[in-house]
Formats: C-alpha cells, structure tokens, sequence
C-alpha cells in the first residue's frame, strides 16, 4: 500500500515530534514547525501525537493514492483538493484507492501537515522519523519529496475518532502583526534600554531568508551596551539570538543544538506553533510573559492534546 | 530575574554553579563565565552524571543533556515534571532535582576518559593552509604539526553539526585567529585550527578555521550504534599519516 507522488511542492518533508536525546553530539531536534498542527492530524486519524505526517510548506505536492486510506490535513490551509472538491483542514476523510490530493491557492498559513491512520512506513533513524535535510538523514531518504516517490504507508480502516476540537489548535487567519509572547534570553540585561524598549514595542517582519533552520527578521537594530564575549551554550527552539548586524534570529525546528550570540528573548514554546505559520512579509510583536506564566500555558495546552488522545 | 542573577553570580561563587532559565522548556547549569579547563570538566562530569542516571530510567522529563564549553544544558519536558511534582513550578522541580546530582556527584569517581588516536595527513591539498598557520605562528610547518599532534588534549564539547567536535587546549603557540574569509566548503575530515583549539569536519561544510590536516577516519554515521566517535570528555591525540597511509585508510573506512 503506498502513495505516489506526483508532483513534489515546495518543500515536502516527513516530521514527528522530533530526534530527541541525541543533542549532545551535536544532532539537531527537527521535527515538525507546528507540533500542534502535526499533533491534531494525527489525533484525527486515531494515530498517536508521535506518529510521522507530512509537512508541506506553502504549495503543497500533487499526491495519488493507491490504497484505501483515512487522511486528515490540519495547519495552514493550503488550498487542499481531494478528487476536485476542496478538502478543509481539521477534518478525517475516508478515501478510495486512485484518490489524487492536489494543492491549489494557498487561503492561510504557511504549514500544512498531512496524516495518514495507522502512518507512513518510514525507517527511523536515532529514533525518529524527522526530516534532516541537511544532514541528510531521516524521513524518506533525508530529503524533501520527489517526484516519482513512492511512500508506502501502513493503512488502518479505523473510523475517524469523534473529537471536539478547541478553536485554540485550529490555525485561523491573524491580524498583522501576530503577537509572540516571550520570556526574557540570558543576555537581556547587556542589551541597552533603547533595544529593550524597541524590541518589546516596534514590529518586527519575517524576511525570505528564512527557513526551517532560523526565522531572519528586520526591524529596529538591537545593541549591546558593551560587546560582550561568549562561549557556546545550548539554545533551543525559539530562542532569539542578535548577531553584531543587530537584526535579530529566531531558531526554530532545524536549529544547531548550541549557539554563541547574545540571546536577548525565548518565544513562549505554546506560541512557537503560531510563529511556523508565519509568511515572509509578515510582522510580530513580541509581548512579554514570565516563566510561571509561559509554563502554566504549556502544561495546559499538553493536557489539552492528552484529552484528545485518550478519547480515541 | 536576570539583572539579580548576574549580581549573584559572586556571592554565590563557592557554591560554583548557577541555573538559568533557556526559555520554558530548558534549564542551564553554568559553572563558569569564562573558559578554563576545570570548568570545562565539571560540565563534562556533570553531564556524564546526568547520562547515567537517564539511561538508568532515573529522570523522568528530562529529554536532552548537553554538555557545552562551560555549562550543560537541560531540556526537559514542563508537563511531565507537572504530573510529578504538582506543587512546585516545573522549573524550580528540575531545579532541585539537578541540585540532588550535583550534590550527590561530589562523592563519586573520577571517570577515565576515553581515548582516540586520530590519523592525520598535514600533507599537501590535506593541509591547505600549513603555510599559512606556519607563517601566523612564526614557526615552520614541521614545529605546527609537532605542536599539533603527540599531546593527548580534551574533547571539549560537540556542536554546530551532528559529530563536529572542538578539540583543545594545544600549546599557546598555536594560538591564530580564524581565516577573515570563511570557506564556503570544507571537506568532511579536515582539522581545523585556530585560538589553540582544533575542530574536527564531519562532512562538507562551510567554515572558517584554518585547515590543517585531514583525517580518514568517520567522524558521525547516523546508522551507527553510537553514531558519532567522539563525546565531550574523551582524549585525543593526533597521529601524522603520509598522503599514501591516508589513501589507504580511506578505503578501509568504506
């Protein structure tokens, strides 16, 4: 039983919840941008939150399927056309071998997530069935989707579980500019009060030379008082880190599990899901929370998504 | 909080770690701001400790341990220190847990460190920038290789890319900047030098150390069991190998 890919779309990578355990030789996490995303397509289909989707950034591939398959697409909404009828994410649909998903006009988001009940048929590697393109490990052969690929999937008849999903998990259209919540970075008092205040009132756009890896923004420049020396420390997903240009990087899925530029903030993790959405062009804001508060959103929204497991 | 924390730091120098917050998700154990290699081995040792206790099922939540130059890195997971500590903020939960390990750590072993002998070609297209670090030293390229290799040195930390490792201290001769212009492609083997530290490419990459050697020898194989050769903590000693002794050890590496 398997898919065929027809055409590849933009970037097309198998991800899970990520390669967890292996930072200490310097292997980064990976795994899917929007774990909310990827976890809601699964709990759709009855799969566990760890099981591997689809990610498919901004034009999504052209996909055939030659096996009867229960599917659900969650995230961004990429324009999804089942057999020529637009297909809506935050749904399970039961479909029939010859089935063709194809990708149109993008609505909302950037990230859409693709899974499959019972799930891909995916050789782990460390564990994990994550995308590691740069390293070229992981997923289907450690790269994006191809034309010409053949996935094979493991395929369940299960019926869809009835879910009640909360809207919070649901990405929507936002109103510009998004707003981050952040937690102060190791390095926030040695940035000057003017980079302070700027960095927690001016908006700050999302520029093309982003990707998987870091999220590039510009917006007003950001100074130390004084240089300051560093040596290398962990990082981790969301930490906002200033090189001496003074615009400032958030690190995101495909991040180096160390870095050594100041970090003057840390995205809240309950709002990274948001920040994968975002397009090029796109600003935030960055609000400031404290560690209680950004913890206490976290275990509520982990609880959210085990209610959601624990009813399959 | 991080204003306080800074003040801190020297009052609470006899205690000689700090914890920090990375954000919501991971905790920093700091036992120095600046690098020497007692602090370096107290991270290493630390770590060590922390693996041990993970492989053994000992610390729920907690995901990734990472050793770094001085410090080691802690990610855990809030929701599972939640359920087992439901009256104390996940972070102050980890907190105290890694305090016991700390503490308790003073009364074990020393470890014996790992030991490597890693292979080196300083010959010809190998050792692009011999001259060069040779010039920046003012010695000859025979006194850099002799500098370089025969001392057993420290494993600093692994990172920047899966199995990069940064290897030092060698002798204060060796002490050069990074080239100013970055090679956009290095290939996976060569030994990079610069402030008397050595890094270690395991595949092709782009970097700005200056390149000394390279070696044969498989730094990072994700399908291996362990996939990476060297870990925070081991010894190396860089061996000279001639053009041919290479040539031939590649083979043997396929």
């Amino acid at each position: 039983m398997s898919i065929n890919v027809i055409r590849p779309g933009l970037f097309s990578f198998f991800q899970d919840t990520g390669r967890v355990g292996f930072q200490h030789w310097g292997v980064p996490v990976n795994g899917a941008m929007d774990q909310d995303a990827h976890a809601l397509a699964n709990l759709l289909v009855g799969n566990p939150t760890t099981a591997a989707t689809l990610e498919m950034t901004i034009q999504g591939p052209v996909l055939c399927f030659q096996a009867k398959a229960l599917i659900a697409l969650a995230g961004a909404d990429l324009g999804a056309r089942l057999n020529g009828a637009a297909l809506k994410p935050g749904q399970a649909v039961c479909i029939k071998p010859g089935a063709v998903l194809r990708f149109e006009k993008r609505e909302y988001g950037a990230r859409a997530y693709l899974a499959v009940s019972g799930g891909y048929l995916l050789t782990p590697v460390m564990n994990s069935s994550s995308t590691y393109s740069r390293g070229g490990f992981g997923g289907l052969c450690g790269r994006a989707l191809k034309a010409g690929d053949v996935i094979p999937i493991c395929s369940s008849f299960a019926n869809p579980p009835r879910l009640n999903i909360p809207s919070g998990l649901l990405v929507g259209e936002r109103t510009s500019p998004v707003l981050i919540r952040v937690l102060h970075g190791r390095e926030w008092p040695d940035f000057s009060e003017a980079a302070r205040h700027a960095f927690l009132t001016e908006p700050y756009a999302m520029t093309e030379a982003s990707d998987r890896m870091g999220y590039r923004l510009e917006g007003a420049g950001l100074e130390l008082t004084q240089p300051k020396q560093l040596l290398s420390q962990s990082v981790a997903f969301g930490t906002v880190q200033v090189p001496a240009g003074g615009q400032p990087i958030v690190l995101m899925a495909d991040r180096q599990t160390t870095g050594g530029y100041p970090r003057i903030a840390q995205v809240a993790s309950v709002d990274l899901p948001r920040l994968a959405q975002l397009m090029p062009g796109d600003e935030v804001r960055f609000v400031l929370i404290d560690l209680p508060m950004a913890q206490q959103l976290l275990v509520t929204r982990a609880r959210t998504l085990k209610r959601l497991e624990a009813a399959h | 909080m991080s204003d306080v924390n800074c003040d801190s730091w020297s009052l609470r120098a006899e205690q000689r770690w700090q914890f920090e917050p990375c954000g919501d998700s991971c905790i920093v154990v700091e036992f120095a701001t600046v690098f020497s290699a007692q602090a370096n081995r107290r991270a290493v040792a630390f770590s060590a400790t922390l693996h041990d206790l993970l492989a053994r099922g000992l610390l729920s939540g907690v995901t990734d341990v990472i050793p770094a130059m001085v410090s080691v890195g802690v990610h855990y997971s809030p929701d599972m220190f939640a359920v087992l500590y439901p009256e104390l903020l996940p972070y102050d939960a980890v907190a105290e847990v890694l305090k016991d390990a700390l503490t308790q750590q003073q009364n074990l072993p020393r470890i014996t460190p790992k030991r490597f002998e890693i292979p080196v070609c300083y010959e010809g297209d190998y050792a692009p920038d011999l001259l060069a670090i040779a010039n920046a030293c003012d010695m000859t390229p025979g006194e850099v290789i002799a500098a370089h290799s025969g001392q057993w040195v420290d494993v600093l930390m692994v990172g920047f890319a899966p199995g990069h490792p940064y290897i030092g201290m060698h002798a204060p001769a060796l002490k050069l900047g990074r080239r100013a212009v970055p090679r956009t492609l290095v290939k996976r083997g060569s030994v990079g030098l610069a402030n008397c530290q050595s890094v270690i490419y395991p595949a092709d990459l782009p970097g700005g150390w200056n390149i000394v050697g390279r070696t044969p020898l498989p730094m990072f194989s994700p399908a291996n069991q362990p996939p990476c050769l060297l870990s925070s903590g081991d010894q190396v000693r860089f061996v000279p190998i001639t053009a041919g002794e290479f040539e031939q050890l590649a083979v043997e590496q396929r």
